[in-house]
Parts: structure tokens; sequence; C-alpha cells
């Protein structure tokens, strides 16, 4: 059996069309079986609501008096981007207010204006014979602008990886808080709501196909960037009219030491043509796994720990190495429950009726990491590899003479199988030398736990290392653990002289 | 029932807590404290009938003694319910019902404020 579109349009129209949610398709399938579902429902309706920071709007004010073709513009002190044409821009929701940084962004001025706040605009010009006026400062409500549309690149991921912390260091991420040792694991996405997860060969869902968007009534532009529907990553390009849309579904976020987003409602609906949707649409949170990887490697490879399906994230604990670890969600299930809700009230009005789309999106794409042809600097490249070390069972007085000797703040302390056991500095010294007869040699006065980096690891997360440890030097060690070199705040130097910074 | 406690460090280091113990008899359970420089905060629980007299005893012992009502509030207009703040809060306050609906159990808060930062959408504070 297969049913038209027309034929569900159709019953949209005449108000017979049974509309159920994704939750509740995977009951309808098994109580009535495949063939029965296909007779039975007419449209699925999915729903999301998550952090999207790929987000942001076209924005049109009109031109004043005198005009102004405006070169840098300001929404509410969010730098907005200034070029397109005379009075056009596109706020980023990411983009951060300069004078308020992550407590507002482009996000917050989205929802301001959604919920009906005025924004004051703020514009510089160099100033033409055709738009003379060089700045301009007002007050704008969505209403006085021509058009507001929401254009997101990349929203909808069909899935997301879970985020766990090895490292002994709390982590602020764009995944949230991620407590220390493994203490607590971070998701996000519906699981069995989610839009591209209910129809993965992206049969239905393209090119100008009707969907919820943060409460209006969108339309699908294509695929989004940084689609990668082969690795179970698809991605949507969705746009909308912001004059139509609800603070209920667009709301701004700060995630801690990451910065500002925007969470985003989104929904689509897809027609029951064949059994084909029917088996996609029962897709349950039990069967759709994701990796959990730890983010405190900080790498595009991070390590995966092990696969989780959203049924365990959603239990509110997983098991790791025997232990149970609590988890969070990052994006609403109550409100992505409602925007599927809500679509369904639609269809059942008679609201918004199906289209299938006008250019179907890639569901085999896989994406690519970015092609460095430049390299950025490694530790190798600006690394000490004449330095000074000393012997765990040497006397403090030595130390000191080798600080000098060699000029040096910082002396790695090497044990008896040749390996870094420690490191000692010149405050060390200083304060056994102040407190006598306390310790003797170098093993009762060094620091234990070393940072340490590779000669391999990019210049950018030595520094990172240093300023989180507050510290001024890390010994370079091999697989080993021999020391082959130092990195110090000096060498870092090196990197202002030109070479590396263009 | 849980009180706040605030001694100050100019009445010496005596053992305030320790003291109220012995001479009171009844168990007291340290949720948390904090002692900097200048003064000490400690907040623990006692059983309901025996709160006043651990309040008349550490008051006398030179401690400010306050009774907590309020453990962290949301602010249910800014909460969208992703709970964020559920696996980083110590003490398990943060919940979800069968509805997806945050629900906290304010009586188990210790006041840390580890949840407050972990809240992308500032919906969390703490009494003052």
């Amino acid at each position: 059996m297969h049913k038209s579109i027309e034929t569900i349009n159709e019953r949209i129209r005449d108000g017979s069309a049974r509309v159920v949610t994704a939750e509740e398709m995977p009951a309808i399938v098994s109580e009535l079986g495949e063939e029965g579902a296909l007779k039975e429902v007419d449209v699925v309706t999915t729903g999301t609501f998550g952090a999207m920071c790929s987000s942001g709007a076209f924005l049109n004010f009109g031109h004043s008096e005198p005009p102004i073709r405006m070169e840098r513009i300001w929404l509410n002190d969010v730098e907005a981007y200034g070029g397109l044409a005379a009075v056009d821009t596109y706020i980023g929701a990411t983009q951060q207010s300069d004078t308020l940084e992550d407590q507002y962004g482009g996000a917050h001025v989205l929802e301001d204006l959604v919920s009906g706040k005025s924004v004051e605009l703020r514009a510089t010009s160099r100033g033409t014979d055709c738009y003379p006026r060089r700045t301009i400062t007002t007050e704008l409500l969505l209403e006085d602008l021509n058009q507001a549309i929401m254009c997101n690149p990349r929203n909808a991921y069909q899935r997301y990886n879970a985020a766990i912390n090895t490292t002994d260091r709390l982590l602020h991420t764009y995944m949230g808080t991620l407590l220390p040792d493994s203490g607590n694991v971070t998701y996000s996405g519906a699981g069995l709501l989610n839009p591209v997860t209910n129809d993965p060969k992206l049969r239905f869902i393209g090119s100008g196909v009707p969907i919820f968007l943060c409460g209006a009534e969108g339309m699908v532009v294509g695929e989004g960037t940084q689609h990668s529907p082969g690795g179970g990553f698809a991605t949507l390009m969705v746009k909308g009219n912001l004059k139509e849309m609800s603070p209920d579904y667009l709301r701004a976020a700060t995630m801690t030491g990451y910065g500002v987003t925007m969470y985003v409602g989104l929904g689509v609906p897809l027609p029951v043509v064949d059994l084909d949707v029917v088996r996609a649409t029962a897709v349950r949170d039990e069967d759709i796994s994701v990796d959990l990887v730890d983010y405190g490697v900080p790498s595009r490879s991070r390590p995966v720990i092990r696969s989780v399906n959203y049924a365990e994230l959603r239990s509110g604990a997983i098991e790791i190495n025997g232990e149970q670890v609590r988890t969070s969600s990052l994006s609403s299930f109550r409100k992505a429950r409602q925007v599927a809700a809500e679509l369904k009230g639609w269809i059942e009005k008679g609201r918004l009726q199906l289209a299938l789309p006008t250019r179907p999106i890639d569901p085999t794409k896989k994406v690519h990491p970015m092609h460095e042809r430049k390299k950025g600097p490694r530790v190798l490249d600006i690394m000490d590899r004449q330095f000074v070390s000393v012997g765990e069972s040497e006397e403090i007085r030595a130390a000191a003479q080798k600080l000098l000797k060699g000029e040096t703040n910082h002396l790695p302390v090497i044990a008896d199988d040749g390996k870094l056991s420690g490191i000692v500095t010149t405050f060390d010294i200083s304060k056994a030398v102040a407190n006598p007869g306390k310790a003797v040699t170098v093993k009762d006065i060094m620091k234990k736990k070393v940072v340490t980096t590779t000669t391999e690891e990019a210049v950018d997360i030595a520094v990172r290392k240093l300023e989180q440890n507050n510290i001024s030097a890390l010994p370079v060690v091999d697989k080993d653990r021999h020391v082959i070199g130092m990195l110090t705040a000096i060498n870092l130097g090196k990197l202002f002289g030109g070479r590396w910074l263009k | 029932m849980r009180l706040l406690v605030n001694f100050s460090k100019k009445k010496g280091t005596a053992p305030i807590i320790a003291q109220a113990v012995k001479d009171t008899g009844v168990l007291i359970n340290v949720e948390r404290a904090v002692i900097d420089s200048s003064e000490g905060e400690a907040l623990i629980e006692v059983p309901d009938d025996q709160c006043k007299l651990i309040r008349s005893t550490m008051t006398r012992l030179g401690a400010t003694v306050r009774q907590l009502e309020h453990g962290i509030s949301v602010d249910q207009s800014e909460c969208v319910d992703c709970g964020a703040c559920i696996s980083v809060c110590p003490r398990e306050v943060f919940s979800f019902d069968a509805d997806y609906r945050l629900v906290v159990a304010e009586d188990k808060c210790v006041l840390c404020g580890k949840c407050i930062p972990a809240c992308p959408h500032k919906a969390l504070t703490l009494p003052v």
C-alpha cells in the first residue's frame, strides 16, 4: 500500500487526517503492525529544542533621512555583520556584546525583539555622495523592521555525541559543565523525537519543506553546514519569519566558559506514505546510539569512551567502568514534546499542509576536517633543547648552583631510571634556603605533580596548560617520560618574532 | 532542620560546633563549611525538636545562627526544563518528573551554588 502526499493533504484539508507525534509512533506500530500503522497514521510530527549556536537573522531596517550606508552595526551593543547592502545586516546568535560579553549576545537581541522589546541600533559609515550620513543611533521594535528573516545555517542535528571529562579539572564547554574524573555525562538532542532521526534517508526533508521554527511556520532551505548524514550527523539550514516567532521557542542562553548560544524549537512533519516511513518513524530511544566522547582531550579527534543510546542517557545515569555516572540533558525534552504537539495541532486544524522537497538533500555525504596547508606552531618549533636537569638525591645547594649556572628558573628532576619525577623552581629553592634544616635533597622539595608537554603538541594547547596551572614552564617529554627539552614563557616570545604571526 | 552558623574569627578559634555537640549531646551534621581569614560559615543539620536548643547554645558560644528555610530557587519563566543542572549537583536536588519537568528537592540543597554557572538560562539563584 502507498498513500500519496495529495491524499494526505486532502485529509488535512477536510480535517480527517490522523496526526501523531514521533513519540506515539513506536506504540502504534507495535499495536497495529506496520501495515495497520500505515493505514491509520497520515502524518508524524517531530520536534527538538536545544542549543543551536549556528542561528541568526537577516534584518532590513529601511532607510533613514538623510540615508546612511551602514558599515559597522551594533544592536544593543552586539555587533552585527556590516558587509551587506546599505540597511541590511545579519546578526549571529553567538556574537557577544562589546560591553556585557557573554551575559548578552546576538541570541538575546533576537529574543528581545521577539518578546516585543525595543532594541538600540547604532551604526557608523564613512559617508558617500549617495549615502551622506555617517552615524545613526535609534530604537527599533521588531514591527518597525521591513524584514526580519531568521536564517540558521546549521540546525537540527540528527543526533549529538555525549560528553564526559576524564581529566582532574572542571571543564566548561559548549556541552555544559563537565565535572572532573568522569563525574557526569552531558548530552543533547530529543532522541526519538528528533526530526532527521525519523527520516534518516532524508526522503521528506529537503528544500521547501514546511517546518515549525520557533513557533512560526518556517521551511527547510537545504542541507546545513557540516551536514554529515553518512556518520549520522545530518544538519539542516532553515529559515522563518522572526516576526511570527514566540519567545516560548526561542531562548537566549550562555554556556559558562564558552559563550552565548540560542535554544531553538524546531519540528518537521513527515508524511506517512509507505512502510519505509512507518519503520523509520517507529524509531525508539534505545535504537539511537551516540558516542560518549572525552572532552578532556583538546583535539578534533577526541577519544570515545563507549557507545550509549538515548534510553540510557535519559534514564538519569549510565554505567562507566562499573560505576553509575549521572547524566544531564542540555536540550529540553519537554519543550521538544511541545514542539511536536503544537505542530500536530497545526496540521489537525488544517493550518499547515505537507510538501515534498523541491531539491533532495544528499543522505550519504560526510564532513571532512579542514585541509590545513599551513600548520600552526608546535612545541618542537620553539622549545629549548638545551636545558639543565637535576637528580632526585642531589643536595638542594647543588640544585641552586645549577639554577644559577644555567640561568634558568626551572629544573626538571630526573629519577634513577632516567625518567622525569618532579620539578623544582627558584621559588622552591628559596623557600628551602629561608627555612633551613627541614629539607636536604631535591626530592624533599620538588613538586611531584608535573604538567608536561610533547614535541608534537600545538603551542596553543601548551599555552593553555601554562595559564590553567598558573605556571611558567613545561618539561617536554617523550613517550617514555624522558625529558628532551623545556618550554618556558621565554620560548613563547619567539612566536612574536614574526615567524609565525602574520 | 538546617541552620546557617556564622562565627567571627576575632572570638578566637573556639570549637563552637564541637562544644555545642558536647554540651547538648545533639548530633550535628555539617553539610558545608567555608572558613576564611576573618570569618567562618557552616551549614548544619539538626533534628527538628532540638533546633531551639542548638540555636541557643551556639548563640551563647558567640555564633550567629539563622534558620535556613529555602534552598536554591528556580525562576520558572527562565527555566526551559533542559536539566543541565541535574548531574552537577552533589546532593541530587534536581530531577525530572514523568513529564520531563524539572523538580527541585529544596530540602536537600546545601547552597553550594555549583548548579548556578551550569544553568544555560540563568534560572537559578541562591537565597540571600
